[in-house]
């Protein structure tokens, strides 16, 4: 069903993202011990692992939503410190797309979409919304333009919500759990459209559970538990010949 | 497909005025017990009042004909509309007030449909409250100038009203967001602020205004009286905001912040954008609750001997010649207040549909 890793395209040798020894603690609990990862331009990485392994909080740290108390994490050259004009850099050239889409309510599609590129990019507002209506389309969803997010459904709401990372124009995009909030049959239009956009060469770090997006389009896919990565492998090795004993219960309990 | 069900229209009882009257007034057996029961009520109160209030009254009679006369004396309100109204105004100079008072109204009134709202509604609103001002202090060439002891009325109540509560809101709005603030100084300030002001009646700032904060000045510096009872009224109902407006921005998950951080949206585009537009929509009612009620507490000025429209009002009953038509004054108080009010709350509940984005 998937095509050879190797035969993709090799992902640019320049690094985007850095992780080096990174930990975290949520009061006295150790969430991340010792993260290593490097991302490298338009390269996919899935990372997986069951609930509370960290995952989320790892690439939650990438974009400073959360803060880590040592290591370093390095994002298109520039360190993520308490310098609060770097993190807001960082963070306008992150994309991040949430398990729960996050759009704001009281604004149309549109408006949610070009809030960003007016106020942080300062882009003049008609500018904006041609913007905004290419990446609608490209999300197949131009027609709901002027609704409100309470009046689409969860699936199309994910899709504004990917669009309106994307008119940032991110250098890299996290997505924590994108389709885990979804009714089952919502999930291939919201896969759909990241596949799409991983056949343009979009950077990419997706936390999720869904094994054939992993299979179809990752470089790389991370197996995380307590904290750690326990595997790190192509998708072929990876579902095929998963090295540690933890890695085979989880794939065992996920691709029934 | 089987052939569709016939159209039945509903039973002649369930819909109409006996069906409305059935299920509304009659659907149990203590609520008809209820409907009659009002009904004789309204029955025994309602033809006397029309009577008092309307078919014996006397409109525009002198007191003594009231005296005579068993109906209500209205008299007693438009004989002394204008004290009521501007109270110890220069008598000739009161247009100057009215003028005031219908700017004020006309712009209020105007500004209440949002399509209206833009740059130039800011404008005739500076320039609105400007020739108010001008109006009532006069001192200009054309309009002598009038002490502002000698305003009272209807004027001094929608001043202390519309600044009070356009001024304290958004600093109830600055204080709510301090008091979540990160900075512990900040925090700490607000939380005292809002705390202490919560923590005495409005009374008691209104004296200390009146009767402390003078005592505190240089001598040969005095402040308005109206002012100081104008800042009173704004410090006070902005701690009562400001706490609900905690709670609106308490009721906003945690993923809109998140959302709006990871666009790269700074703290204050953050709020300005994302987080007060949903906090503030959410607690329009109890801001408005406020808002009415701060509204009706500017009749606490009287205890610092500022002759507002209540004050005024009572003064007339003072007067010997109109002493006893206490009924007809305070019915009259009662409907203006009221107007206040319900159309504030008239107006609020109006804003929320407007900006409800749930069903369209």
């Amino acid at each position: 069903m998937t095509e050879k890793a190797e035969s993709r395209p090799r992902p640019d040798s320049e690094v985007m993202v850095e992780i080096i020894d990174l930990h975290k603690w949520f009061g006295e609990f150790h969430v991340l011990k010792g993260i290593n990862l490097k991302v490298n331009k338009q390269e996919r990485i899935v990372i997986c692992g069951p609930s509370g392994s960290g995952k989320s909080t790892l690439i939650r740290c990438i974009n400073r939503l959360e803060e880590h108390q040592r290591g370093r994490i390095i994002v298109d050259g520039i360190e993520l410190t308490n310098n609060i004009k770097n993190i807001e850099k960082i963070r306008s050239e992150v994309g991040m797309v949430f398990q729960h889409f996050n759009l704001f309510p009281h604004l149309t599609v549109l408006d949610n979409l070009t809030l960003g590129p007016i106020w942080v990019r300062k882009v003049p507002r008609k500018e904006a919304e041609e913007t905004a209506m290419y990446y609608l389309e490209k999300v197949h969803i131009a027609e709901q333009a002027h609704k409100y997010p309470g009046q689409l459904s969860g699936g199309q709401q994910q899709r504004v919500a990917i669009a309106r990372s994307l008119c940032m124009s991110p250098k890299v995009m996290l997505f924590d759990e994108p389709t885990s909030a979804l009714d089952p049959e919502m999930i291939k239009e919201v896969l759909d459209v990241m596949i799409e956009l991983a056949q343009e060469g979009m950077t990419m770090i997706v936390v999720t559970h869904e094994m054939g997006f992993a299979r179809s389009v990752a470089h790389r896919v991370l197996f995380m538990d307590g904290g750690q990565v326990v595997e790190e492998n192509t998708p072929e090795e990876f579902f095929n010949n998963p090295q540690h004993e933890r890695t085979k219960l989880f794939l065992s309990q996920i691709l029934h | 497909m089987s052939e569709h069900a016939e159209v039945v229209k509903p039973p002649v009882t369930s819909i109409g005025v006996v069906g409305w009257l059935r299920q509304n007034l009659f659907n149990t057996p203590l609520n008809s017990l209820l409907t009659l029961a009002t009904l004789y009520f309204l029955w025994t109160v309602l033809p006397p009042f029309v009577r008092w209030a309307f078919l014996d009254a006397s409109w525009f009679t002198p007191s003594q004909v009231c005296r005579d006369g068993a109906g209500a004396c209205w008299s007693v309100i438009t004989q002394n509309i204008r004290f009521i109204l501007f109270g110890f105004y220069p008598y000739d100079q009161q247009w100057r007030p009215m003028t005031a008072v219908v700017l004020l109204l006309g712009l209020l009134f105007y500004s209440r449909d949002r399509k209206n709202w833009s740059k130039w509604l800011g404008y005739a609103w500076v320039v609105g409250l400007a020739s108010m001002g001008v109006l009532m202090a006069g001192g200009v060439p054309g309009l002598p100038a009038v002490e502002s002891t000698k305003w009272g009325g209807l004027p001094l109540t929608l001043l202390l009203s519309v600044f009070g509560l356009t001024a304290a809101y958004p600093l109830g709005v600055i204080l709510a967001l301090g008091r979540q603030s990160k900075m512990p100084a900040v925090k700490v300030l607000c939380v005292v602020y809002i705390e202490m002001i919560r923590g005495v009646p409005l009374i008691s700032l209104l004296f200390m205004g009146s009767i402390i904060f003078p005592l505190f000045l240089p001598e040969g510096i005095t402040i308005n009286k109206i002012l100081r009872a104008q800042v009173a009224i704004i410090l006070f109902t902005a701690a009562y905001i400001a706490e609900v407006v905690r709670g609106g921005l308490q009721a906003i998950p945690r993923g809109q912040y998140e959302a709006a951080e990871s666009l790269g949206l700074n703290y204050y585009l953050t709020m300005r954008l994302v987080i007060l537009p949903q906090a503030l929509k959410i607690v329009i009612p109890p801001t408005v609750s406020i808002l009415i009620s701060a509204f009706k507490d500017t009749s606490l000025v009287v205890i610092i001997a500022l002759y507002d429209v209540l004050k005024t009002s009572q003064t007339v009953l003072s007067n010997p010649e109109w002493m006893g038509f206490s009924r007809e004054v305070y019915i009259f108080l009662a409907i203006l207040y009221f107007l206040g009010c319900f159309s504030m709350s008239h107006y609020s509940r109006k804003l929320e549909m407007e900006l409800s984005t749930d069903n369209h």
